[in-house]
């Protein structure tokens, strides 16, 4: 047991932040916008820090633990969510939605995903997911006086719930049948009991549908087109970062943790799932003429090859998962600044068609969008070639062949829609006459167009981090 | 006759599928959806309080207290969501949720 306050310091600076900025936007006069949100930005920072100085352990008798895993977790959903606020800097004020509560609901929601990304109890989880999409449920539905909006928010809400309702009923199942909510115990129960009974497993089976609803797996993906169409698009910017990062850490640690021992039963539902996905996400993009449309099913399909690493369940895979999700949310935010950059007087535009002949009145714009769509496409050197790198030689030292085959194939189409919005933007004729992006918007265009251009020179730091984290989830 | 845990756990999976089948089955009002999800929600509560009894363990109860308050929580959002909406659309037909499709 470590002592409370240096371990748990990260968790305890965002809830008491997150708090105190709420106190101070309702007291405060005027409007708190963007005092609130650049506080948050610089919450972020200073949890960062605590994240990686606080000493890893096990606090709240087991409830909470803190390891290499969970640091590089937490830093990545930080990174998202202060990227995602720097985004909506601009565009909440000139959409009139530039409340002080979004600042405030997004530090919740990150608040919820690093407790449960520490979780090693089923409570914990359960709360940490709770917390995460209770906020997040706002967010989609904040432009409350767009239709589109509310009804991203009310699809999010009912199909959110459901996953949760599965989640928590799965949890009860497996509390039953093994005796436990806490990670420890269960897995040494599993372990035990010469492979658990089918109670359990129906359990396992639930807790991991639930959280496939929000990673957005496919067959469990529905709602993700339609939110990341409607809501706001910093908050589609945080949906495609963040949450993805800290429920996909959830998988991970859930399903090597506590369930380690069962990985014959579940390894086949891991792949089913990332087959599935990866073939929804390059089919169903192709006909698509919305780019936050487009960017839904590219994350689909992004998820699948995130899980390929999981299926794999060897350490090398799950390290392969953290370098995947690691530079999907980089080339993420890039994408979505670039999406963000995309007004005409004043009016956001969110078809692909709107970007032709950009190549020659932005070229510096196009460029980073080119750069980044590429690297999504998996396109060397890039960077993005280098995540599906590791996913696929990590299938393919465990054993499954299918997976890397179908991966590859699946990259190939999906290519084609990358492909085609490149295509559009310097080869179609055209005058987008977008207006000037905000400086905050331009620096995270750029930061991850560079990032994902000069990853290939210097992979070693976040490579070794990632095997740093997966030695302590699985050694 | 005993009431054994068997018979809990049938309750709650029936509560759980019927609360399913409401969310998927159901194309009349989103009102009836927010009640399935309660439904699915008391399933799960009724497994926990009757896993503690069998398993003379208090976690299962104090995880109650815990799912109780979370889905207060949850139908104030979800009541919320729900009123923006119809002040939007001016409805809360299931059917009308439809603008966003493909």
């Amino acid at each position: 047991m470590s002592p409370l306050f240096p371990t748990l310091l990260p968790e305890l600076a965002l809830g008491l932040g997150g708090m105190a900025l709420l106190m101070f936007g309702v007291l405060a006069k005027g409007n708190q916008f963007i005092t609130c949100s650049l506080a948050s930005v610089a919450l972020f920072a200073v949890t960062g820090v605590f994240v990686l100085l606080a000493p890893a352990g096990v606090v709240f008798d087991g409830l909470l633990t803190t390891t290499d895993f969970t640091r590089y977790a937490d830093v990545l959903v930080l990174l998202g969510a202060a990227a995602a606020l720097i985004l909506s800097l601009d565009y909440n004020q000139r959409e009139d939605i530039a409340r002080f509560e979004f600042p405030v609901l997004v530090v919740m929601a990150v608040l919820g995903m690093i407790v449960m990304i520490s979780a090693s109890d089923m409570m914990t989880l359960y709360l940490g997911f709770e917390l995460q999409s209770l906020a997040l449920y706002i967010c989609a539905a904040f432009a409350r006086d767009s239709l589109r909006s509310t009804e991203a928010g009310l699809k999010y809400f009912v199909l959110g719930a459901l996953a949760s309702g599965l989640l928590i009923y799965g949890i009860s199942l497996v509390y039953g049948f093994a005796g436990t909510t806490n990670f420890a115990a269960l897995a040494k129960e599993l372990n035990a009991s010469q492979g658990a009974g089918y109670g359990t497993v129906i359990g396992v089976v639930f807790v991991l549908v639930g959280i496939a609803f929000k990673i957005s797996a496919a067959p469990f993906h529905m709602w993700t087109p339609d939110v990341y169409e409607g809501a706001p698009t910093p908050v589609t910017s945080l949906f495609g970062t963040a949450p993805k990062v800290a429920a996909m850490a959830l998988l991970i640690s859930v399903m090597m943790g506590p369930f380690g021992h069962l990985l014959n039963q579940w390894q086949v539902l891991i792949e089913i799932l990332s087959i599935v996905s990866m073939a929804i996400g390059a089919l169903g993009a192709i006909s698509q003429t919305n780019i936050k449309r487009l960017m839904a099913y590219s994350s689909i399909g992004h998820m699948g090859y995130a899980l390929i690493g999981l299926a794999a369940g060897t350490e090398a895979g799950v390290q392969a998962t953290l370098v995947y999700l690691a530079i999907y949310i980089v080339m993420s935010f890039g994408v979505f600044a670039c999406i963000i950059a995309m007004r005409r007087k004043e009016q956001a535009v969110e078809t692909i068609a709107d970007l032709a002949g950009l190549s020659t009145q932005k070229p510096g714009y196009a460029l980073a969008l080119a750069v980044l769509l590429w690297s999504m496409a998996g396109i060397p050197p890039l960077s993005g070639f280098f995540s599906k790198l590791y996913v696929f030689s990590a299938a393919i030292n465990a054993g499954l062949d299918t997976l890397a085959v179908v991966g590859v194939l699946t990259s190939v189409m999906a290519a084609y829609y990358y492909l085609r919005v490149i295509k559009v933007m310097y080869f179609d004729s055209g005058s987008p006459d977008f207006d000037r992006a905000a400086g905050g918007v331009r620096l995270v265009m750029l930061a991850g167009a560079l990032a994902t251009v000069f990853f290939v020179f210097i992979p070693g730091p976040l490579v070794s981090a990632a095997a740093a984290a997966a030695h302590a989830l699985m050694g | 006759m005993q009431v054994a845990l068997s018979h809990f756990l049938v309750v709650a999976g029936l509560l759980m599928v019927i609360g399913v089948f409401g969310i998927f089955m159901n194309r009349k009002n989103i009102i009836v959806i927010m009640m399935s999800i309660e439904l699915i929600l008391l399933a799960a509560n009724i497994n926990f309080i009757a896993f503690s009894g069998a398993l003379h363990d208090m976690v299962g109860q104090v995880f109650t207290m815990f799912v109780l308050t979370v889905a207060a929580a949850e139908s104030a959002i979800g009541l919320a969501i729900v009123v923006i909406y119809s002040r939007n659309r001016g409805s809360i037909e299931v059917e009308d949720v439809t603008l966003m499709k493909g």
